[in-house]
């Protein structure tokens, strides 16, 4: 982004007479106005900390059976209880953290690789090729996103990627539409005209003052976006469309629990209370980053 | 307004044929051979290639998808490979199901999205304001199928008050039928009110900063009036374009509730369809799914256009 007003900003502070502190320790201080976009980045990252350390965290094996210790509820040796199969409820849900922030963040970013070029090529060329894309996302948005969902993971067959890439597949449209919307709005502003005027080619102008002007609403829809992405791939999995047993994904995890409602119900507790913390924490963050990167929020 | 009407029109249709080509060409990519699951495990190659000749699967795929578009456009859309019901008498069973639930559902998102979305506008930046926005923060993050489950587990497994599936028809027995749909009512309605309260919000706060509104507050009408004689009025429209919006998430939604609650609907026969392989009628009701959005979107537009004079002005000086 263009350091605008960064110099009227240094002569006025130092009118004011006194030191202007560093541009971390200022975006420190905007962070801090905001606990609950703060508390969700923080179980975000801790999220993040389970899913890379889940074999060093976990207490036992996801995938070991005890037929000792069967639909036994929470106690000390296993405090979210265990399985109907004797497995240990916590591990499960630790090693399950990976897969759903696999799932969540690869298909979005799968989604913004197709969709940002696409978006940024209709938005600044126009013409036919966006009238083309435009109709191909209008009948592409016209199919559910769960539907459409179902319908590739039919044709690809039910796994862990094969759902990752569905739900990618689905959110594409999306980043299409935002990325064109932007463009069209960001190619008529001066700075575009004046690098335009300077020589820059259309390779220029798009990568170099097109796309770092819109990169900060694409990385909060990407934000926003990922929780979305996260319920699909445990809705998936919860019908037995994605991940596969034994792997343990929340979502399959929900599926069993269902048949041992009235003698096992912490088995449902865990898996989707972990979905909703996670979503909400992605939701507050990725709020708190949007007043966070607004210009007139300064 | 005319030229407005028939670009839109022309839009809708272009859509269509669109989603027509994708469904045709999505069905043809799954793997596995459709005369063989036509015809079953022990059917011998004569008896495959009598299926391929009846069906046509052996002309070019363009033939095939003209054919299948012709028959589509008439009202069919073939039979299912498992129960050999036609396609469009399956899904007219399954249908009314589904429009009752996603009917009591959007009564439920809009019971809960416009009095919240509407306070937390009025009393914007007051703890109402922030209560309301933590509420449907929640409603956004809440996985549907987990509050079912939840709900299952609260009201019929401890407390006994609801029954956790089964299903009965309205017209037998609409007081076990509305019993039986409150908890997926609830649970279908939840994320749209969310979705469709913070519309109603957004919305709401623009149009309180208007000057319409200054002169109202300013000729002395008292803060009620204005809201709820001029505000609310304008406020609204776009949530009605976002209700709309949001049918393709309802009818996804409807999939893993009618899923949790055993609701014999539409949603239960795409996922039935799917696990079954029975293509022709993946691809009906996909097919039929992805065409009712587009018309009901459709029918948002016009419906909105004819409210609303400035969409009006405004699309047609976009088509011009």
């Amino acid at each position: 982004m263009p350091p605008e007003g960064s110099a009227v900003a240094t002569a006025s502070v130092a009118l004011a007479g006194e030191a202007r502190p560093s541009s971390l320790v200022r975006a420190w201080r905007r962070a801090a106005r905001r606990p609950p976009a703060l508390a969700g980045a923080a179980v975000v990252l801790f999220y993040v900390l389970l899913a890379v350390a889940a074999p060093w965290i976990a207490p036992d094996d996801p995938l070991r059976t005890d037929w000792s210790a069967i639909r036994k509820g929470p106690s000390a040796a296993h405090l979210f209880g265990t399985d109907d199969l004797g497995r240990d409820v916590l591990s499960r849900v630790i090693y399950g953290t990976r897969i759903s922030m696999q799932a969540g963040v690869f298909s979005i970013l799968l989604a913004m690789t197709i969709g940002v070029p696409a978006g940024l090529v209709a938005g600044f060329y126009r013409g036919v090729f966006d009238q083309l894309i435009m109709r191909l996302t209008d009948a592409w948005l016209s199919f559910p996103f769960l539907i459409l969902a179902i319908g590739l993971v039919t044709i690809l067959g039910p796994s862990l990627i094969n759902a990752t890439v569905a739900i990618g597949v689905g959110a594409t449209p999306t980043y299409i539409r935002l990325t064109r919307g932007l463009v069209l709005s960001t190619r008529e502003e001066d700075f575009v005209h004046g690098a335009r005027a300077l020589g820059a080619g259309d390779l220029r102008v798009m990568a170099r003052h097109i796309l770092p002007n819109i990169s900060s609403a694409l990385l909060v829809q990407a934000t926003v976006s990922i929780p979305g992405a996260i319920i699909a791939e445990a809705i998936l999995s919860f019908l037995g469309l994605g991940v596969q047993p034994p792997r343990p994904s929340w979502g399959t995890m929900l599926n069993t629990a269902q048949q041992f409602l009235e003698t096992a119900p912490w088995m449902a507790w865990w898996p989707g209370l972990a979905i909703f913390s996670l979503a909400l924490s992605f939701n507050l963050a990725g709020d708190g980053l949007r007043d966070w990167l607004d210009p007139k929020d300064y | 307004m005319f030229d407005y009407l028939v670009q839109r029109l022309a839009i809708s249709v272009v859509t269509l044929a669109v989603i027509s080509v994708i469904v045709f060409t999505g069905v043809r990519m799954i793997p596995g051979d459709p005369a063989r699951v036509m015809a079953g495990t022990e059917a011998d190659e004569a008896g495959l290639a009598e299926i391929r000749a009846k069906y046509g699967l052996t002309d070019p795929l363009p033939v095939q998808y003209l054919r299948w578009v012709g028959l589509a456009l008439r009202g069919d859309l073939g039979e299912s490979i498992r129960t050999r019901e036609t396609v469009v008498v399956t899904v007219a069973k399954k249908l009314p199901v589904t429009v009752e639930l996603a009917c009591l559902s959007i009564l439920v998102a809009l019971c809960i999205a416009i009095p919240v979305g509407v306070l937390s506008a009025a009393r914007r930046n007051t703890v109402w304001d922030y209560l309301a926005n933590s509420l449907s923060l929640c409603g956004l993050s809440v996985p549907s199928f987990w509050l079912g489950i939840m709900l299952i587990l609260l009201l019929s497994v401890r407390l006994h008050w609801l029954p956790a599936s089964g299903f009965v028809p309205l017209w037998e027995n609409p007081l076990g039928n509305l019993t039986r749909m409150l908890m997926p009512a609830f649970v279908l309605g939840v994320t749209l009110g969310a979705v469709l309260m913070r519309q109603t919000r957004n919305s709401m706060i623009e149009v309180l900063g208007t000057d319409y509104i200054r002169t109202a507050y300013s000729k002395g009408l008292r803060g009620r009036a204005v809201i709820f004689r001029h505000a609310i009025r304008n406020g609204l429209i776009p949530v009605v374009t976002i209700l709309g919006l949001q049918m393709g998430a309802l009818m996804g939604g409807a999939v893993v509730t009618e899923q949790i609650f055993v609701v014999p609907g539409f949603g239960r026969l795409i996922v039935e369809s799917v696990f079954t392989r029975d293509y022709p009628l993946v691809q009906g009701v996909v097919l039929i799914t992805a065409s009712a959005y587009v018309l009901i979107n459709l029918l948002v537009d016009i419906s909105y256009s004819l409210l609303n004079p400035r969409i009006r002005v405004k699309g047609a000086a976009d088509a011009a």
